[in-house]
């Protein structure tokens, strides 16, 4: 039988897939623990996820949760940190950090044989570290001369200078990495101090996923993590007080790179939580507006304009409230002509340019239709769970995201981008060549451009 | 040991496509994966650049779908995406198993009618957005431009891999419509693909689609093969400027083709000497003197040949000459004595496990449907995953140490360094100047 080409088959039903079930447990410590059955290959993987990512620095001390996550692996007991390198290696097994702004990820990966080598080793790391002077000295320099690096980046240069025009002096201001002046003044007594408070079975959570039953994967954690000494001293909740909204009334800022081919853009503000009811309609707009490769946006300024290689939106999402942003470099004589066409899109999605059902049709279909990918691995099934014990939500929230996202209408999505998203109060960020672009910037109407240096 | 292993059927259709199906039906979704045996290589100087281009123009419609290839098969729940590198151009998507035939009926009518959909407004778009691409990727990136460099001094004039596939801005300016149409008859038909189907599929009515959908497909001439020799009979020294913050030294060697006698030695010679906190050299300029912020390596081995490729980040105030002497040290216990019966178990651990980790995704970049393509088209044999991975057991301390001796001469290899603007003084002595625009 030939292919008809008179038009594109149709797609079937969607087919039916069992999200994960996931089981939790809480060992005598405190240590909460959630299992998860993946019967693939045999790989088991393993993410603690500790409380308070840079968030939890101390104003004057930013960078500490970062330094102190990265100390970790310097050493524990009688290993140092080439001995604990060698003790993953000879197992095979992946080990990951990521400090995030609520929270540290620990995740290891190793083969099923290896897995309570892969555990004992991991809990000797995050419960016993060695946090010695001389590593910690060596950590903290390399810190600080990527610090200097970063300022070559312009995607790190953008991300930074953003996050300080929308947060000021509010926690959620900087990097994980945190800057130079804070963290040239460490200390290790910091790191260890920090470690003490933060490292406990009662604020850290721990996902096991791998091909065994649940018993075998608690017995994964337990093994490891039972002798993980709970103290009994309370420590302060880290609450995240509220950002204000009107953080800075700058609208244009520029981070001057001389000669640059590209600018860098963000344009944005502060919007939502991740626990928002409107969670589903966020994201159904932000498919919409920028957020796959048909968006609006993309599809705009590379499709039609060529101005860039990609253009996108997103949501940063936090605990507390999180920045909408709009990202793309593109070349620099297109700054100001593309800076109009985002600002226009942003508009757009308020309510001039409504949803079609098209456009409906397709931000949900690719939502939910291709939900089931993301649960291939091991890692990618532990991952998606620590990312509901990070934002507490609940142990069915696979099963429900698609009838969720399903119900959203264009009505909502729209009530949320008038909510969420406002134009008129987004800052615009170029990190290109101020020189070639200033006059052009001029006619969009956003006033004097604020100056930024590139570590800000 | 665990046994592992990455299971297929092949079949040739009758105009020369090969199809490749493996079975996996763990999450329903099924990867569509194609290789054209066509990449930079295949490409003349002045006309740089142009196979990857021409990827781009792959996503912007054909004769029957004459409109972009995203929206269709997003809609679908499908993911999509493509690269290009020397030696061959990769599409895929993954899409539920209910829009297989979406997704076979899109790759098929792309292979075979793309041209009529092929407007002078798509082709001037797309090369903007490659313009894009490279100024975003290569020239707006620190050290980005430090690779452009260094395949132009590794290879000769004339050999296909002396530029790299994002090819040089001014080719791309001087790209024409008419180059693009000689160039998609020339490699894009059945008889020079690779089709791979992977997934929460049978295999019979794999077959048969593939059948349905590229069976009517007229085959066309197997495109001649490149080659060309490439020979490094001193120790070349380069400086680059570039805005950076810190100096950082490359050093490359011609080493052998993918598959090749020591290429897996090498490979396993990368981890041991220069990746992670085990190797040698991190141990040795970053954990011990450091007077290097980062060091790595690794064994780009591509059909025609390869390259190995190590790079070094200087600490500040640290002197590159100093870095290359200790590193030379290194090199020469390698070379003599080569790694240590406990660094190769080590090492082949690794690479054991790596072997399965790779068998963990069906789709998207580097997936199984890749693989097997990979071998298919490279080695004409999609079951190669296994001798492959024997490849890596096998590996002692004296082929590694041989391997080393024979390929990473220091007579025999280009330094580059990349230096601050203005700063020409950080490069190693005698280093002449390189420029890429």
């Amino acid at each position: 039988m030939r292919a008809d080409r008179s038009r594109l088959p149709d797609v079937g039903s969607d087919p039916a897939f069992r999200f994960p079930f996931v089981a939790r447990h809480t060992l005598h410590n405190g240590l909460q623990v959630r299992t998860v059955e993946h019967h693939t290959v045999p790989v088991v993987t393993m993410v603690v996820q500790v409380d308070g990512g840079a968030v939890a620095d101390p104003r004057g001390r930013e960078g500490l949760a970062g330094i102190t996550a990265d100390m970790v692996d310097e050493g524990t007991g009688s290993l140092n940190a080439i001995e604990v390198s060698e003790g993953f290696a000879r197992i095979g097994a992946e080990y990951n950090v990521d400090v995030g702004a609520d929270a540290m990820c620990f995740s290891l990966t190793t083969l099923s044989r290896f897995a309570a080598r892969g555990a004992s080793l991991l809990a000797d790391l995050l419960i016993r570290p060695s946090l010695r002077e001389s590593d910690f000295d060596r950590v903290r320099q390399l810190r600080l001369d990527r610090l200097r690096q970063l300022k070559d980046l312009p995607p790190a240069v953008a991300e930074r200078a953003f996050l300080r025009l929308m947060y000021g002096e509010h926690p959620y201001g900087h990097l994980p990495i945190g800057n130079a002046l804070a963290l040239g003044a460490l200390k290790r007594e910091d790191v260890a101090a920090f470690h003490a408070a933060r490292f406990r079975p009662s604020r850290a959570t721990m996902i096991v996923a791998g091909p065994l039953s649940h018993d075998g994967l608690l017995r994964l954690a337990d093994g490891a993590f039972s002798g993980w000494p709970e103290v009994s001293t309370p420590v302060d909740v880290c609450a995240v007080p509220d950002a204000d909204q009107a953080a800075s009334p700058t609208r244009l800022a520029v981070v001057p790179r001389e000669a640059a081919p590209q600018s860098e853009l963000r344009i944005g503000h502060l919007s939502a939580r991740r626990n928002t009811p409107d969670y589903p309609a966020l994201l159904v707009m932000n498919a919409v507006l920028g957020g796959q490769f048909v968006s609006r946006l993309n599809l705009k300024l590379r499709e039609e304009k060529g101005y860039t290689y990609g253009a996108r939106t997103e949501f940063d999402w936090r605990r507390g409230i999180a920045p909408f942003s709009l990202q793309a470099s593109v070349h620099t004589a297109s700054t100001a002509d593309a800076i109009s066409d985002c600002l226009a899109e942003l508009h757009g999605i308020r309510g001039s340019r409504p949803p079609s059902d098209r456009e409906m049709f397709l931000a949900k279909a690719s939502l939910t239709r291709g939900y089931p990918r993301g649960f291939e691995t091991a890692q990618q099934v532990a991952r998606s769970v620590a990312q509901l014990a990070l934002y507490g939500l609940p142990d069915t929230y696979f099963e429900e995201f698609v009838p969720r996202v399903n119900t959203v209408e264009a009505a909502d999505v729209i009530r949320a981008a008038e909510r969420y998203i406002d134009p008129a109060r987004a800052l615009t960020l170029v990190v290109g060549d101020y020189q070639e672009v200033a006059e052009s910037l001029r006619p969009l109407g956003l006033g004097e451009p604020q100056l930024l240096p590139a570590d800000v | 040991m665990t046994e592992i292993a990455l299971s297929f059927t092949k079949r040739t259709l009758a105009n020369g496509l090969d199809v490749i199906v493996h079975e996996d039906h763990h999450v329903p979704i099924v990867a569509v994966n194609i290789w054209y045996h066509v990449g930079s290589k295949d490409e003349r100087p002045g006309r740089t650049g142009f196979a990857h281009l021409f990827e781009h123009l792959m996503f912007e419609g054909s004769e029957h779908h004459n409109a972009g290839y995203f929206p269709p098969l997003q809609e679908a729940g499908g993911v999509l995406n493509g690269s290009t590198n020397t030696d061959r151009t990769n599409y895929w998507e993954v899409v539920p198993t209910s829009a297989i035939d979406l997704a076979l009926w899109m790759e098929s009518d792309r292979m075979g009618y793309l041209l009529p959909a092929l407007t002078p407004a798509r082709f001037e778009t797309q090369r903007d957005v490659v313009l894009n691409e490279r100024r975003q990727n290569y020239e707006n990136r620190p050290y980005g431009v430090a690779l452009i460099a260094i395949a132009a001094a590794l290879f000769p004039d004339d050999h296909p891999y002396h530029w790299l596939p994002i090819g040089s801005a001014d080719d791309l300016r001087a790209m024409r419509l008419e180059d693009v149409q000689a160039f998609f008859r020339t490699y894009y038909h059945p008889a020079n693909a690779s089709l791979t189907l992977a997934g929460d599929i049978e295999t019979g009515s794999a077959f048969d689609l593939a059948e349905r959908y590229f069976g009517e497909l007229p085959p066309g001439p197997r495109p001649a093969p490149v080659g060309g020799t490439a020979a490094l009979t001193r120790e070349v020294r380069l400086v680059l400027e570039d805005r950076v913050e810190m100096p950082r030294l490359y050093m490359a060697w011609l080493s052998p083709h993918m598959f090749g006698e020591g290429d897996a030695e090498l490979d396993l010679l990368a981890d041991l000497f220069a990746n992670g906190k085990t190797s040698r050299l991190y141990r040795t300029l970053v954990y011990e003197r450091r007077v290097a912020l980062d060091v790595s390596a690794y064994q780009s081995s591509r059909e025609l040949a390869g390259f190995f490729l190590l790079v070094t980040t200087a600490a500040p105030g640290q002197s590159l000459t100093d870095i290359a002497a200790m590193i030379d040290v290194e090199l020469r216990q390698m070379t003599e004595v080569g790694p240590s019966e406990s660094e190769m178990e080590r090492a082949r651990a690794q690479a054991e496990a790596h072997f399965l980790y790779r068998l963990q995704t069906i789709g998207g970049f580097g997936g199984k449907s890749d693989q097997l393509n990979a071998y298919n088209v490279l080695r004409g044999d999609p079951g190669f995953f296994q001798a492959d991975l024997s490849r890596y057991r096998e590996a002692t301390t004296p082929t590694v140490r041989d391997a080393a001796g024979r390929f990473l001469g220091s007579n025999q290899r280009v330094i580059l360094s990349v230096v601050p603007r203005g700063q020409h003084q950080l490069a190693l002595p005698g280093a002449e100047p390189v420029f890429v625009s």
